[in-house]
């Protein structure tokens, strides 16, 4: 005889089911049997493959490659999250301040996230046209004589993906940004116009020390984002020109699904995720020294 | 007092060149797909073209198969949509309604797993639905979606919400859980049962990395493949492809007006989706 007890892990277990079986094959075993590949010679086209221990590690830092994806990827990582967060901060800062027209205005700075990488991809290749297109024509117009050649510009590719990037993501870290500045009590701004603290100092005693939280949030998920960039690459330059936007997730694509190494892509996999739990780690090591939660 | 109305005339302006700037894109886009090759690149911008060139859509939907990219990603994203919302809602109301042992630590591990670059699994969850011969099939874009941390956090979100007398009321009277959660649960969860429905189709929707390693058959494109493959078949026909762009957007604006408030109200309560 079942138990009553015995009857309710059961009913449990029987609502987890469906998510456990999907989530350790999809999620859990992926996780487990990525690691093991990235210690073998795993090629992807036959089954058969040789345990090689460490070697693909030691590998990637002989891998030029490789080094460069990471410098690349560190630059791109910077700018992007530095650039994301300011123009999330300065857009919902103003946002804010608004009376009316909120909601359109909301609307507009939100569109480009919710479109494709694809998409956007596209347009902003030709947008980037260095003869003719319209970047170009206004940067022209507007004077600058010798504007960069963008995507066909080994300097200036990466701050082309860069450019898209922030312009694309700013509006998800905007309204983030803009429910934690809703959040703040009205009356901390009375009592402090009352002491007659100006617009601006306000905003950096009472406005940004409010909304810590808001900015630790939206600095782990912008740094993790950020090491994840591949769309935009690969439709926009597929890691060229030269090296110059060759990144660790393109990597990983491309030796795994091109190169037929998959062992080795695991490895880079792996080292992808290490670098993303170093500094998400960090970032929550720190925090209590600058977050304040009352 | 004029002063400061001036001032708020003054911030609308700046407000609206922003905004401007960030739909720029767009705007080129559209105006773009109207013209004829000639009228793309000009100095002055020609924003308004004239004349207008209608053959560009015509061309997209009759010389390219954008109907079979359209239908594909259709099934693909209702597919994963319906198993990622009766998966997590079903994990949910385990989460939050019912008690067993293992339970924190099962949720705890299902949240972990956001921290997952989809990167660094990628070729091991390629190499296990290949072994299940499900390589080139819309079914394997399907089985990729439903491991949902996601959903199943903001369902439980919800849940957790709803005042336990109800339950318990239910129980009482005999109700069994599955009643509980089909009838009294989910009728009650729509608002956060639609937000993810949104949420998954718009990822599907847009999902370009893994159509780009599990299919290789055009037959078998979703709209982002496809139009990549458009794009790389078209290099210099720049209107024609921003026809192709637009056909591939219009859908996403359309239920990103439709359902604003659900699409923002998710993001900021979640604070989870990247």
């Amino acid at each position: 005889m079942i138990t009553k007890r015995r009857k309710k892990e059961l009913t449990g277990w029987l609502f987890v089911m469906p998510s456990l079986i999907v989530f350790t094959l999809f999620m859990f075993l992926p996780i487990i049997l990525g690691f093991w590949y990235s210690l073998t010679d795993y090629t992807g086209l036959s089954d058969q493959y040789n345990f090689v221990g460490l070697s693909n590690y030691v590998k990637l830092f002989q891998d030029r490659y490789f080094k460069v994806s990471i410098k690349n990827n560190l630059i791109y990582a910077g700018l992007y999250s530095v650039l994301t967060m300011l123009l999330a901060l300065v857009l919902a800062t103003l946002l804010n301040g608004l009376k009316r027209f909120r909601k359109i205005f909301r609307m507009a700075f939100f569109m480009p996230y919710i479109s494709s990488m694809v998409a956007v991809a596209i347009i902003w290749k030709m947008i980037f046209n260095p003869n003719g297109g319209p970047l170009n024509t206004v940067l022209l117009n507007i004077g600058i004589a010798n504007p960069p050649k963008w995507l066909a510009s080994t300097d200036w590719a990466l701050i082309a993906i860069v450019i898209v990037s922030v312009w694309k993501s700013c509006g998800y870290y905007m309204l983030i940004f803009l429910a934690g500045l809703q959040n703040i009590p009205e009356t901390l701004y009375e009592s402090a116009a009352l002491d007659g603290a100006g617009k601006i100092a306000r905003y950096f005693k009472i406005t940004l020390p409010m909304i810590t939280p808001t900015i630790f949030l939206n600095l782990v998920l912008v740094t993790i984002n950020s090491f994840q960039v591949f769309d935009l690459v690969n439709v926009m330059t597929k890691g060229g020109p030269g090296m110059s936007t060759n990144v660790l997730s393109f990597r990983i694509y491309y030796e795994g699904f091109k190169n037929s190494s998959m062992g080795y892509a695991s490895a880079i996999a792996y080292f992808l995720f290490a670098v993303i739990l170093i500094i998400t780690g960090f970032q929550f090591l720190i925090e209590k020294r600058w977050v304040n939660y009352d | 007092m004029i002063q400061t109305k001036s001032k708020n005339i003054l911030f609308y302006i700046l407000m609206f060149l922003l905004a401007l700037i960030m739909i720029f894109p767009f705007v080129w886009m559209l105006s773009t797909s109207f013209k004829f090759d000639s009228q793309v690149f000009t100095t002055p911008i020609e924003w308004i073209p004239n004349p207008v060139n209608l053959n560009n859509y015509v061309k997209v939907w009759t010389e390219e198969p954008f109907f079979t990219y359209y239908k594909n990603t259709i099934f693909v994203a209702v597919g994963a949509t319906i198993g990622q919302v009766i998966i997590s809602a079903m994990a949910a109301y385990a989460f939050s309604a019912l008690e067993f042992r293992g339970r924190n630590l099962l949720f705890s591990l299902y949240l972990a797993t956001m921290m997952v670059p989809w990167h660094t699994i990628m070729i091991p969850q390629y190499k296990i639905i290949s072994q299940m011969g499900l390589t080139d099939s819309h079914y394997a874009l399907i089985l990729g979606q439903l491991a949902s941390a996601f959903g199943i956090f903001l369902l439980r979100q919800f849940f957790m919400s709803v005042p336990r007398e109800l339950m318990e009321a239910a129980r009482i009277d005999g109700a069994s859980e599955l009643r509980i959660f089909s009838q009294i649960m989910l009728p009650l969860a729509k608002p956060a049962i639609s937000t993810l429905v949104i949420f998954s189709f718009v990822q599907v929707w847009n999902d370009y990395t893994a159509p780009l390693i599990y299919l290789n058959s055009k037959e078998k494109y979703t709209i982002q493949l496809g139009l990549t493959f458009f794009q790389s078949e078209h290099t210099m026909q720049y209107t024609v492809i921003m026809a192709g762009t637009v056909c591939a957007l219009i859908p996403i604006l359309i239920i990103y007006m439709l359902f604003e408030k659900h699409i923002t109200n998710g993001m900021v309560h979640s604070g989870l989706k990247g």
